[in-house]
């Protein structure tokens, strides 16, 4: 037998057994302790993501281009991995747009309990937009969801729009023509740039 | 590596893997190990120069800085510690990072440790701390990697059962590591297939357990490893990659940080042709589909052939001439800081043939792998029975 | 080194992580005519503890401009180890120039309180002793064993308030007096409000290159001698918080004594730790220390320690001197300490 075969005993430095004083021997080993953090943050957006948060709260989806390669980010991000540069140019995209690629959850999530599996979350590419974004897409039943698919956003009513993503109950099926994809292993459309 | 200075590693020490290792403290898992490494390389404490710790984010045992707390347990006092942590590849990077004061000249001794304790906390409420900002739907790493997975079955038409197929070759595998978490002799195929979908494409049984656990190495140089009396595994080459986690045009199935990881360390180690000259690899695998899409990745097999590798068995032990994760992988052990390095640990056990029943006969290369975020973090090693 | 940026504000309120990175990051490579393309490798050093969130850093990669793929790490540790790894990569010598940065916003959460999840998990951090509180041991050891007075420590804030005034980036500036300072009423006794760090949001950014890449890129680099780092025990009960034994042994193996010090930038939130280190790397009356002003006047959780190099570099850079002492520190009580010494050509 070599160096690693049995987990069972341990590194003989550890062998010896810890001795006690008599005054706590017989006292019940503590085998857990439970000492909960608390600490509370406050967590601000930033440029990028307050004016995202601003227009949606008017319905508008914004993305910030990159300098270099005008590629678009949905959501922005204030900066461009493309070329490590600030982008403080907002272009506002479309509220429809087509599925990358999908996940059907089939287990209930505890910080959305008020979903119920199985449900769809999805990688939407907003026209206008050159990468996608994961959101949920509603209104198709789960067998019949596609990559390529066309979807449009579905807004809350309008009294109850804040300056929220939550905005944005999910995405539903547009009822246009399913886009045809090239290579499946690349994602996202580059090719936004020119526009 | 012409002036760099070589290193070897001399000493790997695992705990017994699981989901609550109860029975330690944080301190009494990594010296589990530790000492295991030390008592393997024939170090004691006092021979190690430096220790560098990974671990993933500290929100999973809710402790900042770990380490601080770990340098009486891990024989730091007086020395250097340093603390890696670069997402899910970080086992892997922290090794590297321990290769590199080696090869640099800095060390001639060092103990690398990676070490979770899962139980501890919850990785699910870690992993989504609730934003303002944001909407959670993503239901944590499978909900990421499903849609990425679906690409790559589309794209290449594998069939349905590939996934399936790997989680019971893992699971088989880790039925002959005594450290494996997840060790079930009563699995079959059909219970894999059985099992339910949790993020379509992905079954309950295609995904890896949350565990608990500690890795080491420890690393010497060229000098120590001439005069180690024992197995040794020499580092034939080391390299660590990122890349942005989204941008129009970008493979998601092969990143390009995967593809010139992997470029760069076959190229240290002076390898032409990977699918003929590794002869075991350990690649990170936390959901079944990874392994045919970093076989070719890693240019293990052509674009679009990874799949049929699995299907044909080339990557079980039992008869495959590629065997992959021999020790059960992720899929059968996953403290996640230490996942990478477990994975680098077990390609060196392979060329030091000391992996005792899950051993490939005859071992001379072997490759450990790990990536993390959002498959964009990479860290790679080749480590090899003979002197670079 | 041959180039360093940094910026520090009290908070930085309409900006993320990322994007007030990005002009240091991106601005510190053009300001010496690189790309991302022309760096060896990157290295950065954050925590999540203090943004609030797991895998902060990831938010933070798109800015070392990640496409093409790039060689990259990260410490979750003061940038000061980040520079660290850089160099130990320039050790091996398959690489000439690396790249360096670390930032934090902590004016979200209570940083007092973050760094109480620091201490021991089971006997010590249940009772969330907040960081002021654990400094304030120590100087009460210090004052009580006659190590240090009250006046003298007074003397250090003053001090670093007065060099403060004349560097752009720090955010205490507001003269005192020792006089104003003995009036104080303490907020952890003994500690008075100006013995305390000015917190701030920033970060830093800086480049390392090897040989005669650095007289390339630089007309006078400052080359990094002689950098260790150290650790001493975490349990606070069996460790003499009137010295500094991992501070010393670092100072010794980087080679500080070698030579004289023209001045010197230590990481020291407390007036109580500047006096510490200044003992335990041995530092003479002759040297200028925190010249910058210290963290005293700009405190950026796990950038002041990289911030301290950078100030050291750029005064030796501009000729204010030949040789330099840059120290960062970690943990409790300073727990870990790395020194670096660095010399003009």
């Amino acid at each position: 037998m070599g160096y690693q075969q049995d987990p069972s005993m341990p590194p003989a430095a550890l062998a010896s057994p810890i001795t006690f004083p008599d005054s706590v021997a017989k006292v019940e080993h503590v085998q857990s302790v439970r000492t909960p953090v608390e600490i509370d943050y406050l967590a601000t957006p930033g440029k990028s993501l307050s004016a995202y948060l601003r227009a949606l709260k008017d319905k508008r989806i914004l993305g910030d281009r990159c300098p270099e390669t005008g590629q678009v980010f949905v959501p922005p991000r204030g900066v461009s991995p493309l070329s490590g540069r600030r982008t403080d140019e907002f272009i506002e995209v479309s509220d429809r747009g087509y599925v990358e690629s999908f996940n059907i959850t089939r287990l209930p999530i505890k910080t959305r309990p008020d979903l119920k599996p199985p449900y769809i979350s999805a990688w939407v590419v907003p026209d206008g937009s050159s990468i996608g974004h994961i959101t949920l897409v509603a209104g198709i039943e789960p067998e019949e969801m596609r990559i390529g698919l066309r979807v449009k956003a579905v807004w809350k009513p309008d009294d109850e729009l804040e300056e929220s993503a939550a905005n944005i109950l999910n995405w539903v099926p547009s009822g246009e023509p399913d886009v045809e994809l090239g290579d499946l292993r690349i994602v996202g459309n580059p090719e936004t740039a020119a526009t | 590596m012409a002036n760099k200075e070589r290193a070897a590693v001399i000493g790997v020490g695992q705990t017994k893997y699981a989901s609550n290792r109860g029975d330690v403290s944080l301190a009494g898992l990594v010296r589990e190990a530790a000492y295991r490494a030390l008592e393997m390389a024939g170090k004691t404490w006092a021979e190690i120069d430096a220790v560098v710790i990974g671990k993933a984010p500290d929100f999973f045992e809710g402790i900042m800085m770990p380490e601080l707390y770990l340098a009486e347990a891990l024989g730091c006092v007086g020395k250097p510690i340093m603390r890696v942590h670069t997402a899910g590849s970080v086992g892997g990077s922290t090794a590297i990072v321990a290769s590199s004061l080696v090869h640099g000249g800095v060390h001639d001794t060092v103990l690398t440790l990676g070490f979770e304790k899962q139980s501890e906390s919850n990785a699910m409420w870690a992993l989504s701390l609730p934003s303002p900002f944001t909407t959670s739907i993503n239901a944590g790493a499978g909900g990421y990697f499903s849609p990425i997975i679906r690409r790559y079955i589309e794209h290449t038409g594998a069939p349905d059962l590939i996934g399936c197929m790997v989680a019971l070759k893992d699971r088989q595998h880790a039925l002959r590591n005594p450290y494996a978490h997840y060790r079930d002799p009563e699995l079959t195929f059909e219970k894999i297939v059985e099992s339910p979908m949790l993020w379509d494409p992905i079954r309950f049984s295609e995904t890896c357990p949350s565990s608990d656990g500690a890795c080491a190495m420890v690393l010497t140089n060229e000098a120590g490893g001439d005069a180690h009396d024992g197995p040794v595994a020499w580092v034939h080459g080391t390299a660590m990659r990122t890349e942005a986690n989204n941008y129009g045009g970008r493979n998601v199935v092969s990143p390009q940080a995967s593809e010139d990881c992997a470029a760069a360390v076959y190229s240290q180690a002076g390898i032409t042709n990977p699918r003929v000259e590794i002869d075991a690899v350990e690649m990170y695998v936390p959901f079944s589909w990874y392994e045919p899409m970093w076989l070719e990745s890693l240019g293990f097999a052509d674009e679009g052939e990874g799949w049929r590798m699995v299907e044909q068995g080339t990557t079980h032990i039992d008869g495959g001439d590629l065997p992959v994760n021999c020790s059960g992988g992720v899929l059968s052990s996953n403290p996640i800081g230490a996942s990478g390095m477990i994975r680098f640990a077990e390609a060196a056990l392979q060329v030091m043939g000391e992996a005792g029943d899950h051993q490939v006969d005859g071992a001379r290369k072997a490759f450990g792998h790990a990536y993390g975020g959002g498959a964009q973090y990479f860290a790679m090693w080749i480590v090899g029975a003979a002197k670079p | 080194m041959v180039a360093s940026m940094q910026r520090q504000e009290a908070s930085i309120d309409d900006e993320s992580e990322v994007e007030f990175m990005v002009p240091l990051i991106h601005g510190v490579k053009a300001s010496i005519g690189l790309s991302q393309a022309d760096i060896g490798f990157t290295c950065s050093g954050s925590s999540d503890f203090i943004a609030g969130q797991a895998f902060s850093f990831v938010m933070t990669i798109d800015g070392a401009n990640p496409v093409p793929p790039i060689s990259e790490s990260h410490v979750e540790m003061d940038g000061a180890w980040a520079l660290y790894e850089a160099w130990v990569k320039l050790q091996t010598g398959d690489i000439d120039t690396a790249l360096v940065y670390s930032y934090s916003k902590s004016s979200g959460g209570s940083l007092r309180d973050v760094l109480a999840t620091q201490m021991d998990p089971y006997y010590v951090a249940p009772l969330w002793p907040d960081a002021f509180a654990i400094e304030a041991l120590a100087a009460r050891q210090l004052i009580e064993g006659g190590m240090v007075s009250l006046v003298e420590l007074a003397e250090i804030a003053s001090r670093s308030r007065e060099y403060a005034a004349a560097n752009p980036n720090a955010v205490q500036t507001a003269q005192r007096s020792v006089a104003e300072i003995m009036a104080e009423a303490p907020v952890m006794d003994p500690l008075r409000p100006s013995d305390l760090p000015t917190s701030a949001d920033g970060g830093c950014a800086l480049i390392l290159a090897s040989g005669e890449r650095a007289h390339e890129l630089c007309e006078r680099p400052a080359w990094i001698r002689g950098i260790d780092h150290r650790s001493d025990a975490h349990t606070l009960g069996v460790r003499d918080l009137t010295t500094s034994m991992s501070a010393s042994l670092a100072a010794h193996k980087a080679g500080v004594g070698d030579d004289k010090v023209d001045f010197a930038e230590l990481y020291a939130p407390f007036t109580t730790s500047q006096h510490l280190l200044t003992q335990a790397l041995g530092l003479s009356g002759n040297t200028i220390i925190n010249p910058s002003g210290g963290a005293l006047c700009a405190h950026t959780m796990m950038a002041s320690g990289l911030i301290r190099i950078g100030e050291a570099a750029q005064r030796i850079s501009v000729g204010d001197g030949d040789r330099a002492v840059a120290h960062a520190g970690s943990g409790p009580n300073l727990q870990q300490n790395l020194v670096c010494v660095l010399e003009g050509d």
